[in-house]
C-alpha cells in the first residue's frame, strides 16, 4: 500500500491509500476525487485527468510520451509540472505523491 | 423482443440486410431523415465493421469541379474509432473532416482540418475564448438568457422547439463568443446552416450559392476584424484571432474557414442536443419519470444526450501509409470515417447502448466530442449551456410534450432536427 494525496483547487485535500499498480487517474476515480472526469477511460485522448505534480516527485515519474506531450501541449493552462495522470503509474516508489488539480477541471 | 424480430420491425431493414455488403452506402443523406442509418450500422457492426464502400454518395447538384464522396471506408466499433482518432500521425485529418472533398476553387483551410504543428498553433489561439476564466464569466449571462428564453415560451400551445429554443439559444451564445452585433445574430444560424447543408435538401442548392452566402459572412466578419485589431485585445474570438502570433498574419479564406468551423462547431452541435434531450425523453417517458423525482441526474444526464444524440455523425482521415486494422488493409491515401455515431450504440462496449438512460454509469465516455488532438476545444461550454437549459427547464415545465413527428436534416454529418413540435405543460 502506498499513500498518494490529491489537492483539490479549492483546496479540499484527499489522501488515499492504494495498492500499487493501477494508474493515478484510476485512482482518483476509485476514490470519488471530483475534478477527474477521465472521458476517454485512460487512453491519454482527452486530457480530462490533468494533474499539476508536486515538484518533489517529478524527476520519479517516467517523462510524457509523444501523445502525453501532444494533449498536454493544446492546454494554454499547461504548466512545466503538468501529466496526464492515466499515464502515471502508481508504484512504491511514489509513495507520499502529491498532486494538485487545476482549476479547468473544476 | 429478440433481435430478430426487432430487425424485421426497424426501419432501414430492408435496405441494411437486403443490400448486398459491398454496395452499402451509408453516405446517402437519404439514409438519415427516415433513421435507416440504423439499422446499417448494426449489420455493419455485426458483420463488417470495418467496411468498403467503392463510391460514396454523389450529390447530382455538385460543382463539377468538386470530387465526389468517391471510395471510403466505414469505421463502426467504439474500440476502432478510438484508434484511428488518437493516432494522427497516421491519419490525416487534411483538406477537410467530413466525408466530402472540398471544392477545388473554394478551398476552406481551418484548424480542425489541420495536422500538427500549424493545428496546435491556431487551435492554442482559439483555446481561452472557451477556457475557465471566460466559462466563469459566461455561466451568468447563458443562465439569464435561458431563463429569458423559457419565460417568453407560451405554455399549452404547439410550438417549434428548435426554432423557439434550441437555435435561439445556440445563436445568443455563438454572438457572445465572437462579441458579434446582437440584432444581426440570424446571420450566424444562416451561415452555420449554410456551411454544412448537403446541395438540393432545401437551404442551398449549388455549390454556387453556398460559396456566395460564405463570401458575404467573411466580408462581414472583414468590418469586425477592421474594427478590433485596431483595438486593445479583448477576450472574444475575433480579437484572439486578430492579435493571436498564429493567426494574425491569416489569408481572408483561412480566417473564414476558422469561422466557419467556430460557427458551426458553437452552433448546430447544442443545437441539436438541446433538441435530441426533449427527444429522448418523451420516447422514454420512465427516463422524463427519473429526472422529475431527482434533478441532480442532470450533469449525467447531459454527457448521455450528448451520446444519444451524436451531432455530428462522422469524422474522417485519410491513412497516410499503409495499415492494417482488424484484418483489413488501409492503404496509404484512402479515406476512412469514423462513425461516432454508430460506436455510441456499440453494444460490445456499452451494454444497452440502443437504450436512452439518464443515470447510465460512464456516461462520459462516449465519442461525440471525439478524442485525441482534434477533441472538440467547447465541451465543456457546450455541457454548460445544456446543464444550465434543463436545470431552468425543470424549474418550469412538468412536461415538454412532443405533439408531432419531429424533421430530420437531411445529412450524414450534423444529425439534427429542423422541426420538433412541442406542448408545454407548468408544474
Amino acid at each position: 500500500m502506498i499513500k498518494v494525496t490529491f489537492i483539490e483547487h479549492s483546496g479540499d485535500v484527499h489522501e488515499i491509500e492504494t495498492e500499487t499498480g493501477s494508474s493515478l487517474m484510476e485512482v482518483a476515480m476509485n476514490n470519488d476525487v471530483p475534478g477527474i472526469d477521465a472521458d476517454c477511460g485512460g487512453g491519454c485522448s482527452c486530457a480530462t485527468c490533468h494533474v499539476y505534480v508536486d515538484s518533489a516527485w517529478l524527476d520519479k515519474l517516467t517523462p510524457p510520451d509523444a501523445m502525453e506531450e501532444s494533449m498536454l501541449g493544446l492546454n494554454t493552462m499547461r504548466e512545466e509540472n503538468s501529466r496526464l495522470s492515466c499515464q502515471i503509474d502508481t508504484s512504491d516508489e511514489l509513495n507520499g505523491l502529491v498532486v494538485n488539480l487545476p482549476e479547468f477541471q473544476g | 423482443m429478440n433481435q430478430a424480430m426487432k430487425n424485421v420491425f426497424s426501419s432501414g431493414h430492408d435496405y441494411a440486410y437486403n443490400t448486398p455488403l459491398e454496395d452499402i452506402d451509408v453516405s446517402n443523406p437519404r439514409l438519415w431523415p427516415s433513421e435507416e442509418m440504423w439499422a446499417v450500422f448494426k449489420r455493419l457492426r455485426d458483420d463488417d465493421p470495418l467496411h468498403y464502400c467503392k463510391a460514396g454518395w454523389d450529390s447530382a447538384a455538385r460543382s463539377p469541379d468538386d470530387e465526389p464522396v468517391g471510395p471510403y471506408w466505414s469505421v463502426t466499433r467504439y474500440e476502432d474509432i478510438m484508434a484511428i482518432d488518437t493516432d494522427h500521425h497516421r491519419f490525416s485529418s487534411e483538406p477537410a473532416i467530413a466525408l466530402p472533398n472540398p471544392g477545388k476553387d473554394f478551398p476552406l483551410p481551418m484548424f480542425i482540418a489541420m495536422d500538427q504543428p500549424k493545428h496546435d498553433e491556431q487551435r492554442r489561439v482559439a483555446n481561452p475564448v472557451v477556457g475557465p476564466m471566460n466559462l466563469k464569466e459566461m455561466e451568468p449571462i447563458i443562465r439569464t438568457r435561458v431563463q429569458t428564453i423559457l419565460d417568453s415560451l407560451p405554455v399549452g400551445e404547439t410550438f417549434n422547439w428548435v426554432d423557439k429554443v434550441s437555435i435561439e439559444l445556440t445563436t445568443q451564445m455563438l454572438a457572445t463568443l465572437f462579441d458579434f452585433p446582437f440584432e444581426d445574430r440570424a446571420k450566424l444560424t444562416r451561415w452555420s446552416d449554410v456551411a454544412t447543408a448537403a446541395l438540393g435538401t432545401g437551404i442551398i442548392d449549388t455549390e454556387e450559392e453556398r460559396q456566395a452566402e460564405l463570401i458575404e459572412c467573411l466580408t462581414y466578419f472583414t468590418e469586425l476584424w477592421n474594427q478590433r485589431v485596431n483595438e486593445p485585445p479583448r477576450g472574444d474570438l475575433i480579437s484572439m484571432l486578430c492579435h493571436g502570433k498564429a493567426t494574425k498574419n491569416m489569408d481572408p479564406m483561412e480566417y473564414l474557414g476558422n469561422l466557419v468551423l467556430l460557427i458551426v462547431g458553437g452552433n448546430d452541435t447544442t443545437r441539436n442536443s438541446l433538441t435530441g434531450g426533449v427527444l429522448a425523453l418523451n420516447e422514454n417517458p420512465a427516463e422524463y419519470d427519473k429526472l422529475r423525482a431527482d434533478t441532480s441526474v442532470i450533469p449525467n444526464m447531459v454527457s448521455e444526450i450528448i451520446r444519444w444524440q451524436t451531432p455530428l455523425a462522422h469524422m474522417r482521415r485519410i491513412a497516410l501509409e499503409d495499415t492494417i486494422l482488424n484484418g483489413k488493409h488501409i492503404k496509404k491515401g484512402d479515406k476512412v470515417v469514423m462513425w461516432y455515431v454508430s460506436g455510441n450504440r456499440d453494444e460490445s462496449v456499452n451494454a444497452d447502448a440502443e437504450k436512452f438512460i439518464i443515470d447510465r454509469a460512464k456516461a462520459r465516455n462516449h465519442l461525440s466530442f471525439g478524442f485525441g488532438i482534434h477533441r472538440c476545444m467547447g465541451n465543456k461550454l457546450a455541457e454548460m449551456q445544456i446543464n444550465i437549459a434543463w436545470e431552468e427547464i425543470m424549474k418550469r415545465f412538468k412536461n415538454i410534450e412532443v405533439v408531432g413527428e419531429p424533421v430530420r436534416i437531411r445529412s450524414a454529418f450534423v444529425k439534427g432536427y429542423s422541426e420538433l413540435p412541442v406542448r408545454l405543460e407548468a408544474w
